[in-house]
């Protein structure tokens, strides 16, 4: 079966480009990024503020299993709907810095779109982190596991 | 970590990208690789050793020669690594998708 996400990053670039088809029509995929409650629950994040409009910002606040906040921030540098949108994200309180965003909207057909996102980061080093981020912390995971069965062991 | 690390800043020079290409085909000497490029004998040695070392080519003793092989193992977890970024975007995209269904047969 052919990946409905598929991510392309190539070797020794900036960027990423992260492409997706959904089985919606292209104003409800739009509206997806739009209205906050819908960005709330498919992002699971809380939206502090969503303005999209040109110049407009936005705030998420995401809290973890733990229990810590984590803040989550941008400026919408272009909006045209059902079309594009062109902001900045960034990660409060981390090493990394922010990164640019492009997301180009596409009708398919009347009940399908495509998303075409285009990440940009300020180096080759820092892309790669990026991508690793979720292997590495998958690592962890295992390793946590491992852990907690090798102490139920003892 | 760091391991890991030397692993993409070994696939990440043209030289040793080519080389593992090569030898993905065929077992070879290290004289028979470097016989494919215009590159110094001394400077694809090195490449060579950058490449055994983080265990993405194989030494193989056949008689007197050695040969050099490719580590599927090792190949296929740098094809695998960017699997785990891709789920994530991808879960994340389902859990859109089947909410703006339901959001589509309610209104």
């Amino acid at each position: 079966m052919e990946q409905k996400t598929k991510v392309h990053a190539e070797e020794g670039k900036q960027e990423l480009l992260i492409t997706r088809e959904f089985d919606l029509p292209l104003k409800l995929l739009f509206k997806a990024y739009v209205e906050p409650h819908i960005v709330e629950q498919w992002m699971g994040t809380k939206v502090l503020k969503l303005e999209c409009k040109r110049h407009g910002s936005y705030q998420f606040e995401t809290t973890d299993p733990q229990g810590n906040k984590h803040g989550f921030n941008g400026v919408i540098h272009e909006f045209f709907p059902d079309r594009k949108i062109t902001r900045t994200f960034e990660m409060e309180n981390t090493p990394f810095t922010v990164q640019l965003e492009f997301l180009e909207f596409e009708k398919l057909t009347d009940s399908t779109s495509k998303l075409r996102m285009q990440i940009v980061y300020r180096s080759v080093a820092l892309r790669d982190q990026m991508l690793q981020m979720p292997f590495a912390y998958g690592i962890n995971m295992a390793h946590n596991r491992l852990e907690d069965v090798v102490k139920q062991l003892r | 970590m760091n391991l890991r690390r030397d692993v993409f800043q070994a696939i990440a020079d043209p030289t040793r990208r080519a080389i593992l290409f090569l030898v993905a085909t065929q077992s070879m000497t290290a004289g028979t690789i470097a016989s494919n490029f215009d590159t110094a004998r001394p400077t694809v040695s090195r490449h060579l050793k950058i490449l055994t070392e983080c265990d993405l080519l194989r030494q193989e003793q056949t008689g007197r020669e050695v040969y050099y092989h490719l580590n599927p193992e090792k190949m296929k977890e740098i094809a695998d690594f960017v699997e785990p970024f891709r789920k994530l975007w991808d879960d994340r995209f389902n859990k859109l998708e089947t909410i703006m269904k339901t959001y589509q047969s309610q209104s």
